[in-house]
């Protein structure tokens, strides 16, 4: 059977983790690669990096992070934040990173998730997808949900599929940092209309919210920050939660 | 005497892993080896271990391949004729076959007999993505014992043994598919064992030690 994925993210700043592991004594806390291969260790499934590095000087130093944690850590890794061209995308692919998700980009051009599928294959292009819900309907944002680009998200997630896309990150903007569980509502509509697979993000508080996350939501993966890092849920407690609930994941 | 492990670098796919993966088990287990990286048929010659990496599209990657002038001669003589170890990576496993239905119908190399066929959607996403378990079958003769547990899949297409006999391992995803193929000196995962932590390292170290 397919398991059901958990991803941990990881927010990296000038190649030094700034959100990761709160709670063990690693030797040094900011290194990225010494915190992807602690949860690699601990169950993670995949490992997210998400690159929020606002310099554009010290852009280049994600790729070097990428190169140090493939070469010690042996899970799928994805590698998001700041990507703007396919330029970039080859250059984290040729770093080791097994996946990019590409975010703005791909809303100021669509083109990009088209041509890069293309080039590398759709199993390494993941679009992420922040969302926020406004009236009846959801709407897309970028720059990290501060800007409504007035785009309708199911046909944009259509679109996406469409385009080449092997996989949706899709983030409820209203839900991240509020420990209320995911969005269920805009991921059974997501699953509905898209064949590949939804990566859930924003919200996960609770061992039960990732199990709706699942059974409700449809979703293929869990992605989750702050309750991972502050060890207030382990990936294991989460999975071993799962696996009473006939949730098939691997341990 | 050392061992040279060229991994085949045919201008596609994530081939670093692929070198860091074996980089870290030679190291672990003090293994005696080199592992290469090449374009080249003569580097082939004076290998004794091949892996066959491949991503994205079988087209791209046969063509990927056929384009290096000599290349697809030396293989066949260094795994066919002179049946040295050789290990093929996800479409490097469906290169294999005799042909593939992506996109068309594409010849392989035609090593192991079988086509390469779309995995039947039935409602459940696409491609295959994520750990999935394999269970072996008719292991008994094989070199390379992998352990039955997950190991990391990304693929919308399969490879259809016709002989019962290059059955490997198999995975359920829709249907029961081959995931390990072997013949003889020949093996191919379909999943990638570079990417599937302790298990997916014990089959890169098991190859590297044959």
């Amino acid at each position: 059977m397919l398991k059901t994925r958990i991803i941990p993210c990881l927010d990296v700043k000038d190649g030094r983790v700034v959100k990761g592991i709160n709670f063990v004594d690693l030797v040094d806390a900011g290194d990225p690669v010494q915190q992807a291969r602690y949860y690699s260790e601990n169950g993670a499934d995949e490992i997210c990096f998400l690159d929020i590095t606002a310099s554009i000087e010290k852009r280049n130093t994600i790729l070097s992070v990428v190169k140090k944690t493939a070469e010690e850590v042996f899970i799928p890794l994805t590698v998001g934040g700041g990507i703007t061209s396919v330029e970039n995308i080859r250059n984290l692919l040729k770093a080791g990173a097994d996946k990019v998700s590409i975010n703005t980009a791909a809303i100021n051009n669509p083109n990009i998730v088209k041509k890069s599928a293309e080039h590398f294959g759709s199993q390494c292009i993941v679009v992420a997808v922040d969302v926020k819900k406004i009236g009846n309907q959801w709407l897309v944002h970028s720059h990290g949900g501060t800007v409504n680009r007035e785009i309708e998200a199911l046909s944009w997630l259509e679109k996406l599929q469409n385009l080449g896309a092997g996989e949706i990150l899709l983030t409820s903007m209203d839900r991240d940092g509020t420990k209320s569980g995911f969005d269920l509502e805009i991921l059974s509509k997501a699953n509905k209309v898209l064949s590949i697979p939804i990566i859930a993000s924003g919200g996960a508080g609770t061992k039960d919210h990732f199990f709706e996350g699942v059974s409700i939501g449809g979703a293929s993966a869990l992605l989750a920050a702050s309750v991972f890092h502050f060890n207030e849920i382990s990936i294991k407690e989460v999975k071993n939660f799962l696996l009473t609930k006939k949730i098939n994941v691997r341990v | 005497m050392t061992k040279q492990i060229t991994i085949v670098d045919y201008g596609l796919g994530n081939i670093l892993s692929a070198q860091q993966s074996f980089i870290k088990v030679i190291k672990d287990n003090n293994i005696d080896a080199n592992i290469t990286i090449s374009n080249n048929p003569e580097i082939i010659k004076k290998s004794s271990h091949v892996v066959l990496p491949g991503q994205g599209a079988f087209e791209t990657c046969i063509k990927g391949l056929s384009n290096i002038p000599g290349m697809i001669d030396e293989l066949y003589k260094f795994a066919v004729l002179k049946k040295n170890p050789f290990l093929g990576i996800c479409v490097g496993m469906q290169l294999l076959a005799l042909d593939s239905e992506e996109n068309g119908k594409h010849k392989g190399l035609g090593w192991i007999e079988g086509h390469i066929k779309k995995l039947p959607t039935q409602n459940l996403k696409m491609p295959h993505m994520g750990w999935n378990t394999v269970k072996l079958k008719n292991n008994l003769n094989s070199h390379i014992q992998p352990k039955e547990t997950d190991y990391y899949f990304v693929h919308s297409y399969y490879f259809k043994c016709l002989n019962e006999k290059n059955i490997l391992a198999e995975t359920v995803y829709g249907i029961n598919f081959t995931s390990i193929v072997v013949k003889e000196n020949i093996y191919g995962v379909q999943f990638h064992p570079e990417k599937s932590s302790l298990q997916g390292l014990e089959i890169i170290r098991q190859f590297a030690e044959l």
